[in-house]
């Protein structure tokens, strides 16, 4: 094979390596550093770099050097005049080696930076342009062979500079699109955190409506979370039902306060006064573009039953949304185990004996048995975050009583024992 | 500026004060740094000369040749001869056109590489970096 054809095909070649490297987009410096390593062993070139231009900056950065000693700089100022000037350059190569190029370089660019690329003993500088914006510049050093540039090798160059500058805009292009969505996601999870704060501002309202309830709305959502992870829902809808349930009582907003502290037992006007509560929620929140869905669905259906016998439409079985039974779950249990003015907390093996007596009444067995599992988890210390345990206090779920209840309680849910018993 | 994540070692021996370095079988930019950072080591140690072979390496591609002139320049800054060993004639006419031959020899093999540094470094006639290529 003649050096003529070699030399053809390892161009041929090294174009091919350059579209590999320029592919690889996973590590910026790296694919520059690649390319560099194709543009100099392509012709055969000791020392080069590849700079870009940061327009903001005004200043060359050199992404990649090679052979040009530790002393080369990390940037270089370049003012804007200069970088058109690049963008413009004719001829495309600019040999500094060249009198008379160099002396067209100097009236270009000024002596100073002239200068100080002939000082990184650069011979031959290629300005990176796409659509005609000038994005960097590669700088060459002399050949292995000692010898000067061919015209065919300032072309090979040039091929080569036009796909390394695409790379370089598309980079930025990726850079700035990316910064974008990084902003975005700033903004998002701003709002994100802005909703929950409200959320959490209207549970503490609601809770102060009711004093005998406070923090009543929080555990609500707590437990709701709780019971909806173990049933193995995605994050997405957990942080929904969380939000559901810290607002399932807001329709309490709208009853009367008197009529919601009642020491005493309500009379039927004020009962169905207070059981407006959950359609006046569902007024409230169907309104707001929630980002989660069905929240107004499950504070209106929190007081349906699976018998029926529930409020506000008397829904049974599958039409209550499988939130609002979370729900509907997660208020009671908390409503049994926190203390009232007029009514103390039940014992745990009360709370059991009702789980069983009302499961598949009042209660959606399934419901009931994750929560269950999820106190189990705790009690036996298989979790180490102890939220409910927290919530309900330290010494309400003694271990060695409370597991043997709920694993048995549990087997009856999940066999549909309870349902058959309490149908009986 | 980056550099390769790859740390792992190249295959290296020392005759003396000078290093074989052993180029492996494609040499790209992965295997072609891990040369390259060999030989800059055994430089930094002290060795006085270099042999890089290539009885194992089919292919150079345009990556491979940029940095064994990294390796030229980093021997040449240290007054180190440098001979290439057991290079195929497809890889030696590429060295040859690019004048990677310029500054380094091509040697047969390792003990023909050893050979002639050691002519290098004889005395009296004082050190002097051969230049050309060896037939």
């Amino acid at each position: 094979m003649t050096d003529q054809t070699t030399k053809l095909i390892h161009a041929f070649s090294a174009l091919a390596d350059l579209g590999e490297e320029l592919a690889d987009t996973r590590d910026f410096e790296e694919m520059v550093r690649s390319t560099l390593h194709v543009v100099l062993g392509s012709l055969g070139v000791m020392r080069g770099a590849v700079a870009e231009y940061v327009q903001t900056d005004d200043l060359l950065r050199f992404v990649a050097a090679w052979g040009l000693g530790e002393d080369t700089p990390e940037k270089f100022p370049l003012d804007s005049r200069n970088a058109e000037i690049f963008s413009t350059a004719d001829p495309r190569a600019l040999s500094l080696v060249d009198q008379e190029q160099l002396a067209l370089i100097e009236t270009r660019l000024g002596t100073q930076l002239t200068g100080a690329l002939r000082e990184l003993h650069v011979s031959l500088v290629v300005p990176l342009v796409v659509h005609k914006k000038f994005v960097g510049v590669i700088l060459l050093g002399g050949k292995a062979t000692g010898e000067s540039f061919t015209s065919d090798e300032r072309e090979v160059v040039r091929t080569m500079a036009r796909h390394i500058g695409v790379g370089i805009y598309n980079h930025r292009l990726l850079r700035e699109v990316e910064q974008r969505a990084e902003e975005n996601r700033g903004l998002y999870e701003d709002l994100r955190t802005i909703y929950k704060d409200t959320v959490r501002a209207f549970a503490a309202a609601i809770d102060c409506k009711d004093k005998y309830t406070q923090g009543h709305s929080e555990r609500v959502g707590k437990y709701s979370e709780i019971i909806a992870r173990e049933m193995g829902w995605s994050e997405e809808r957990v942080e929904g039902i969380a939000v559901a349930g810290y607002l399932h009582d807001i329709g309490k907003l709208v009853v009367e306060r008197d009529i919601i502290n009642a020491p005493y037992k309500i009379d039927a006007k004020q009962s169905s006064e207070l059981n407006r509560h959950p359609a006046a929620g569902y007024e409230i929140l169907a309104p707001i573009n929630h980002p989660f869905a069905d929240i107004p669905l499950m504070a209106k259906y929190h007081h349906e039953r699976i018998d029926g016998r529930g409020y506000p439409e008397g829904l049974t079985g599958e039409q209550i949304p499988l939130g609002a039974k979370i729900v509907s779950v997660a208020d009671s249990f908390d409503a049994m185990t926190t203390d009232r003015t007029y009514k103390r907390r039940k014992v745990f093996t009360e709370v059991v004996e009702d789980f069983r007596k009302n499961a598949g009444k009042q209660f959606a067995p399934e419901v009931l048995a994750a929560l269950c599992r999820a106190l189990l988890k705790e009690v036996q210390g298989e979790t180490k975050e102890r939220r409910m345990t927290k919530l309900l206090g330290k010494d309400y779920l003694e271990a060695a009583e409370c597991a043997p209840l709920l694993i048995e309680l549990i087997a009856e849910l999940e066999s549909g024992a309870t349902l058959a018993a309490s149908s009986a | 500026m980056g550099n390769s994540h790859d740390r792992s070692p190249v295959r290296s021996e020392r005759n003396g004060d000078i290093a074989i370095i052993y180029a492996s079988d494609y040499l790209n930019k992965l295997s072609g740094e891990r040369v390259e950072r060999e030989c800059r080591v055994q430089l930094d140690a002290g060795c006085r000369a270099l042999v890089v072979d290539f009885k194992n390496t089919g292919l150079v591609n345009s990556i491979g040749v940029s940095i064994m002139l990294g390796v030229i320049d980093a021997a040449e800054r240290a007054s180190a001869p440098l001979v290439f060993s057991n290079v195929n004639a497809q890889a030696a006419q590429l060295f040859e056109i690019l004048g990677l031959t310029r500054h380094a020899l091509l040697a047969r093999d390792e003990a023909d590489a050893l050979a002639m540094l050691s002519e290098v470094n004889a005395p009296p006639h004082g050190r002097q970096v051969p230049v050309g290529r060896h037939t």
